[in-house]
């Protein structure tokens, strides 16, 4: 149950970049999360909602792009989808594999309410 | 529509900080593993045996992560090295500054080893960087040979696997050369040892793994 901690990092990385004079609150956050991050979307959404409630960010909601678990083979080259934990190159059967995508923890950008917007 | 773009990696700030534990290590010529597995595969008992086996050998200092208690402290207090309790209060993992605020209890100068024991947990710890050299993942024998399949993230990250209570074999459902297999198939450079702390099996050529790698730090 690390997502209580990363939805606190989110949190404080969105607060050093939200216009202090922002009154109308923020929409969303965008967010990518590898696949092998290890962060479960509907927990840490949760989280953040727990966090968020009588801030300045309440009421946002994370939209989550997931990015796909991708790796590249170092013997011939091929990019492949990781399946089942299987790390090995489908195509030569090569084990010097290198992850592409699929760690990714990042705070893309967010999206401000209309000025005017009632706070919930 | 307002849009602010921000472009941040989430534990950027965990990650500032263990790069700091990691020059400060560097500095001083010391060696550190994370030790992680889940909860009852081993962790105490191998760094018993380690302590044991190093011991007038290697200077070292040990960082126990816990989720309540200080036990495993004073367990390792036995051996006479120095060893700092984290104690995490629910946290499921520990975080670079937790590490950062315990070396200023150990003297950096008298060791060349660290070994940090992370909370049991085979998820959370995965995504924090403590500044450490490497990771050592345990799994046991009675945990079965699914376990790398799992929770891939980890097995990916580390670049030891300590199989732990080898002794227990003939009783449990485990496939060895399964789990090995599906351990090499998440990381191929995986280097694997096996172990059992009862009978003290594999706990020399782990030692000796272990030694080499201090002294080339």
């Amino acid at each position: 149950m690390h997502e209580l901690s990363i939805a606190q990092s989110i949190f404080d990385i969105v607060e050093q970049h939200l216009p202090k004079e922002n009154g109308s609150g923020v929409k969303s956050v965008r967010l990518k999360i590898g696949e092998l991050a290890g962060v479960v979307p509907d927990s840490l959404e949760f989280c953040f909602s727990a966090i968020t409630a009588g801030t300045r960010l309440q009421g946002a909601l994370l939209d989550i792009e997931r990015i796909p678990l991708v790796c590249s083979c170092g013997e011939c080259g091929a990019h492949f989808p990781v399946r089942d934990s299987v790390f090995l190159c489908p195509r030569c059967g090569g084990s010097r594999t290198s992850i592409l995508t699929g760690r990714e923890l990042q705070v893309i950008e967010i999206e401000l309410n209309e000025e005017g917007t009632e706070l919930s | 529509m307002s849009v602010i773009t921000i472009e941040r990696k989430v534990l950027e700030k965990n990650d500032q900080i263990a790069q700091r534990n990691r020059e400060l290590f560097a500095r001083h010529g010391i060696f550190v593993f994370n030790l992680v597995s889940s909860p009852g595969s081993g962790k105490t008992s191998i760094l018993e045996r380690t302590l044991e086996h190093l011991n007038g050998k290697v200077k070292i200092a040990v960082i126990e992560g816990d989720v309540q208690t200080d036990l495993d402290a004073q367990r390792i207090a036995r051996y006479n090295v120095p060893a700092v309790q984290i104690v995490t209060k629910g946290g499921c993992h520990l975080e670079a500054n937790l590490i950062q605020d315990a070396l200023g209890s150990i003297d950096l100068r008298a060791i060349r080893l660290l070994i940090i024991e992370n909370v049991g947990n085979l998820v959370c710890p995965s995504n924090y960087d403590l500044g450490e050299s490497l990771k050592v993942v345990v799994a046991s024998t009675t945990e079965g040979e699914d376990k790398p399949l799992k929770y891939p993230a980890m097995f990916r990250n580390a670049s030891v696997l300590i199989i732990n209570k080898i002794d227990l074999l003939p009783y449990v459902n485990c496939n060895l050369n399964a789990l090995r297999d599906n351990a090499l198939n998440i990381n191929p450079s995986l280097r694997i040892f096996e172990t059992s702390c009862t009978t003290g099996e594999g706990i020399p050529a782990w030692c000796d793994w272990l030694q080499t790698n201090t002294r080339a730090t």
